[in-house]
Parts: structure tokens; C-alpha cells; sequence
């Protein structure tokens, strides 16, 4: 079509525009004033809670912190000053960390069969990974119990390893499906361009494909950890004695929520904030470099 | 090694699946199976529990917590309906609408999500309160009577699971929107389509994968879920989730627990299935990367 034949479409669809029904004007005030305004609302909607928790952490509240008492400072200069809340935010973090770790490996191995390999069994492969996901965390957690409950002596009593042992299972998934997301359409040229320059596997791999695949992996492994250090469902099922900071939190609810919970929420909040926004800037700075722009083509 | 892995490429892709593939194998099946197993014990917490294969538990259970169940699946469900009707015009704008704000659109709607799922929950109590941010206010100029209350009501329970899975929806439906080539909706318009006509013949059946994978990331967690029942409602809105937690843990009757976990399990895996053979296995997880 040419230039002046597009204008004229355009033209004539205007004309339709400025008439048109009642409804056909509504649906355009809809579209121009409704839908922004919702968008904002939503928006608003969704961050009330957390706006909600990040004013309560700086409350001058005593025992329980459930209504507005003043400013203060106080939980803030001393965010473990809660007896039992140390050793829960210690454990979260030593949990959330192995397991990334250990999931993050494990997932990324089965992405890269999953995008780059031909093989047999690729269906069962795919079911495999998806009914953890597709899995009510409820049943994840009690289905484990009576494993462990069966095992008495090797994962009975149970304590921080069964806790690590479920959490590197639900999190084994969402590490393959960002992988999987991340690696599609992976230049193969590039390692081939290594191996034909007399590169072996090991050093293609470590030199090319790693580095390519990269931003992936730190997306699963933060998406891993947030998983992990938020998890209270399955958790309370396989930590038995054990605390951890959601557990801790569960925990003191009826007696009424310490301030420092709220701080150490906040800071969790602004950590995770930090990374996904670090993550995005490196990700937009490489997609400058020209081999970084054909990973996305 | 290498030499073997060469002439085998096939090799490598088992060699890559074997670790991640056996521990799901050992900590995901081998427990769904245990737990059928413990579903099938007889006896105590005092005395000891032997395996006696008694299936009558299933139809006992299930008739004993008929109306827990009925509940789970009616609040899963309700959320999942208020999910798409909020998160569509949410996505809709984002991938169509947010030009250069569209990644900041998409952040402020995941960044809530970095909270705590337990202090978002408490957030909301705090805020639904009958004191509280929505209601005092409210109160205090006559709008509500005195007595009214969400908090401790099915209304909370539904509102929480709506509010903690929203972006379990919206994400999947941006996801599929953001695909539609806008030249598409151009030549709806030019061949005179009215708004409705273009989103109801175009946009809507273009985003349909979008639609079943959030329907399917929402309802899942939404029926299993528990946490928002607890913290929101009242002993009147228990959901399936609340009695298999209190079964394993408070009681220590680990049959009746398994039993109805293994049901809600059974019941979800079944629409999966179905769903699985219908648009198959690697859409499934396709959609599900959203």
C-alpha cells in the first residue's frame, strides 16, 4: 500500500470515529480516561499493604503493632531485639541461599537439555517439572511430612535439612521455566564459531555459552531466593521445631507482631527491590554489546 | 568422556536431566505416593499407626468435610474470576498502552510481591480492621453502620486471595497481549469493527492462552490455600486447606490429613491432565513462564 493510500484509510476511519454510536463514544472515554484511571487505582491498590508495612515499621508501638502510636526510631536501631527473631531471620537466609544455590544448579542443567537437546522422553520431562508447580503448596508440605515421618532416624526429627531438602524441590521448577524462557533462541552459531576456532567443550562452555546465559541464571536464582525466604506453607510442615522469619512471624501473631518484624520485612522488601533493579540496568547496558543483541532475536 | 558424549549427543541431554529429574523423582513422587500410603493407616498418635489399607477413609472424609471443600472451590474460584477482571484491564493497558512506562508498570506491579506473603496478608487486616484505615473513616461519617464488618467474613477471605494472586494472572495475560501485533486491531477497525466487536472477536480469543495459564497459576494455590482463611476469616470460612493443616498438626491425625490432601491433589491433577492433553505439555509450561 503507499503512502497516500494508508492516509486516506486513515482519514476515512476518523470520519467513522467522530460520529459513531453512544456506546461507540463511551468505549472511547473508556478507553482514553477509565482505563488510566484504573491503572492507578490498581497500582495503588496493590502497593497499600506494602506502603502500610514499611509506615508500621517505624511505629512507636510496645507490644502489639497493630494501631498508629507516633514515630519512632527504635526498631530500626535494633532489628533483632526480639528473643527468638535472630535465630528465624539467620535460618531463612541460610536456607534461602543453600537452596538457591543447589536449585539454581540443578534447574539450570535440565533447561539446557530441555532448549538445546533432542532426545526421548522430553513430554515426561515436561510433566515432571510442571506438576510440582501445579501442586497446592499444602500438598507439597504434607505429602513430605509422611516421607520424612516414614524415614525416622535419617530425616526425622525433623530441623533445618528437611526444611532445604523442600525448598530446593519447589524451587527446582521455577528455576527451569525462566531458563527455559531465557534460553530460547540461543545462538548455537557462536559456540559453534568457538568449537570450529579450536576451542574444546569445556572452554567453549565456560567462555561463551556461560556468559551468554548468564543474566538467566541470576534471574532464576533471584526468583529462587525470594521464593525460598518468603515460603511459610510448606515450611511449617517440614521445619518442625526449627524457626524461620515467616514461621517467627506466624508465630507471634496472636501475641501481636514486634515493630522489628516490619523492619526486617522492609529490608528484605528493598533488598529484592535493588537486585531486580541492578539486574534489569546490567541487562539493558549488555544489550548494547552486538553479541548480547542476537541472544534476543 | 568428551569423545563418548560426542557420538552420544543424546547422552549429554540425560546426563544434564539425571540429577534435577531423580531429586524431583525422590522428594515430589516418592512422597505423593507416602502419603497416599499413610492415607490407608489405622490407629493413634498414643498407640502407633499400622497400615491397614482403609479406603473407607476416603468417603469419610469426604463427607465429613463436604462443605470445607465446597468452600475451597467456590472461594478459589470467585478469586480466580475477580483475578481476570482486575488484572485484564491491567495488562491490557500495560502491553498495549505503556509505550516507554511499560516496564515500570510491570515493576510496580510485581514489586509488591517482594513483601512477605504473611505481612502483605497482616497488611490487609490491619487495613480491613473494624477500626481500621477503610472502615473508621467510613463509620465516622455515617457511610456504614456501626456494626459492619468485613474482617472475620468470606468477603476478607476472597478480597486476600484475590489481592495475593493478582499478579499470578495479570503476568500470563500481559504476556499473551503483549504478542498480538497491533496491525491485527488496525485491521479490525478499518473493517469497521466496533470496540467491543474488536475486543471480543480479536483481542480476547489472541489472548486465550494467556487467560487459561493465569486461570490455572491462580485456582491451583487459591483452593490449596489456607493462610488467607486463617489470618482473614473466621472458624465459618474454613477451607480445605485449614482442616488437612490442623489434622497434621494440631491433632496428629495423619490419615484423615493425607486423605484429603490426596484428594485436593487428585482433583486439581485430574483438570490438569485433561488440560495437559488438550493443548499439550510444552504449551503448559510455555505459558506458565509468564
Amino acid at each position: 500500500m503507499t503512502a497516500t493510500g494508508v492516509a486516506t484509510t486513515t482519514a476515512r476511519v476518523d470520519v467513522a470515529r467522530s460520529r459513531g454510536t453512544f456506546f461507540q463514544r463511551f468505549g472511547r472515554g473508556m478507553d482514553r480516561w477509565l482505563l488510566p484511571i484504573y491503572v492507578f487505582v490498581a497500582v495503588a491498590f496493590l502497593a497499600l499493604p506494602v506502603l502500610v508495612m514499611i509506615a508500621f515499621s517505624f511505629n512507636d508501638a510496645g507490644r502489639s503493632n497493630v494501631r498508629w502510636q507516633g514515630f519512632s526510631l527504635d526498631a530500626w536501631l535494633d532489628p533483632l531485639g526480639r528473643s527468638g527473631l535472630q535465630a528465624a531471620v539467620f535460618n531463612s537466609i541460610t536456607i534461602a541461599l543453600l537452596a538457591t544455590v543447589i536449585s539454581t544448579i540443578l534447574g539450570v542443567l535440565i533447561g539446557m537439555a530441555l532448549v538445546r537437546h533432542v532426545f526421548r522422553g522430553r513430554g515426561i520431562t515436561n510433566l515432571l517439572i510442571f506438576l510440582p508447580m501445579s501442586t497446592p503448596e499444602i500438598v507439597l508440605g504434607t505429602s513430605l511430612l509422611t516421607l520424612y515421618l516414614n524415614l525416622p532416624g535419617i530425616l526425622f526429627p525433623l530441623g533445618l535439612h528437611t526444611i532445604l531438602i523442600a525448598h530446593v524441590m519447589f524451587n527446582i521448577s521455577y528455576v527451569v521455566v525462566t531458563i527455559k524462557a531465557r534460553l530460547q533462541g540461543f545462538p548455537r552459531h557462536l559456540e559453534e564459531a568457538a568449537m570450529d576456532l579450536g576451542a574444546n567443550e569445556w572452554t567453549t562452555f565456560w567462555r561463551v555459552t556461560f556468559p551468554l546465559i548468564l543474566p538467566g541464571v541470576m534471574a532464576a536464582a533471584l526468583l529462587a531466593f525470594s521464593l525460598s525466604i518468603d515460603d511459610y506453607v510448606v515450611t511449617s510442615f517440614t521445619a518442625g521445631q526449627t524457626p524461620t522469619f515467616p514461621l517467627f512471624i506466624y508465630g507471634s501473631q496472636q501475641r501481636g507482631i514486634p515493630v522489628q518484624v516490619n523492619v526486617i520485612g522492609t529490608i528484605i522488601f528493598a533488598t529484592a527491590v535493588g537486585f531486580v533493579l541492578l539486574s534489569t540496568l546490567l541487562s539493558r547496558r549488555q544489550k548494547l554489546d552486538p553479541v548480547e543483541a542476537t541472544v534476543d532475536e | 568422556m568428551s569423545g563418548l558424549l560426542r557420538r552420544h549427543p543424546t547422552a549429554i541431554a540425560y546426563a544434564l536431566l539425571a540429577p534435577g529429574l531423580l531429586y524431583l523423582l525422590v522428594f515430589y513422587l516418592v512422597p505423593t505416593v507416602q502419603m497416599f500410603l499413610v492415607s490407608l493407616w489405622t490407629g493413634n498418635l498414643q498407640d502407633g499407626y499400622s497400615l491397614t489399607f482403609n479406603f473407607s477413609i476416603y468417603p469419610q472424609a469426604l463427607s465429613h468435610y463436604w462443605d470445607q471443600f465446597v468452600r475451597s472451590i467456590v472461594y478459589g474460584g470467585a478469586a480466580t474470576i475477580l483475578t481476570f477482571m482486575l488484572g485484564f484491564p491491567l495488562a491490557y493497558f500495560i502491553a498495549f498502552r505503556g509505550g516507554r512506562y511499560k516496564n515500570v508498570l510491570l515493576f510496580l506491579v510485581i514489586a509488591p510481591f517482594f513483601t512477605s506473603f504473611l505481612l502483605r496478608t497482616l497488611s490487609w487486616k490491619l487495613i480491613l480492621a473494624d477500626d481500621g484505615l477503610v472502615l473508621a473513616p467510613l463509620k465516622s461519617l455515617g457511610i456504614v453502620p456501626d456494626g459492619f464488618r468485613v474482617l472475620a467474613t468470606p468477603v476478607a477471605v476472597i478480597a486476600g486471595i484475590t489481592y495475593n494472586f493478582l499478579p499470578f494472572m495479570t503476568l500470563p495475560l500481559y504476556v499473551a497481549l503483549e504478542k498480538i501485533p497491533p496491525s491485527l486491531l488496525e485491521a479490525a477497525e478499518d473493517l469497521y469493527a466496533s470496540n467491543w466487536q474488536r475486543f471480543r472477536r480479536v483481542t480476547l480469543p489472541l489472548a486465550l492462552p494467556g487467560v487459561i495459564a493465569g486461570s490455572l497459576l491462580t485456582f491451583i494455590p487459591a483452593v490449596g490455600d489456607y493462610v488467607n482463611a486463617e489470618l482473614l476469616g473466621s472458624p465459618q470460612s474454613q477451607m480445605i486447606g485449614n482442616v488437612i493443616q490442623a489434622r497434621f498438626l494440631q491433632v496428629g491425625d495423619y490419615p484423615t490429613g493425607s486423605a484429603l490432601s490426596f484428594i485436593l491433589m487428585a482433583a486439581i491433577l485430574v483438570g490438569v491432565l485433561i488440560y495437559a492433553r488438550i493443548v499439550g505439555t510444552e504449551e503448559l509450561l510455555g505459558g506458565a513462564s509468564a
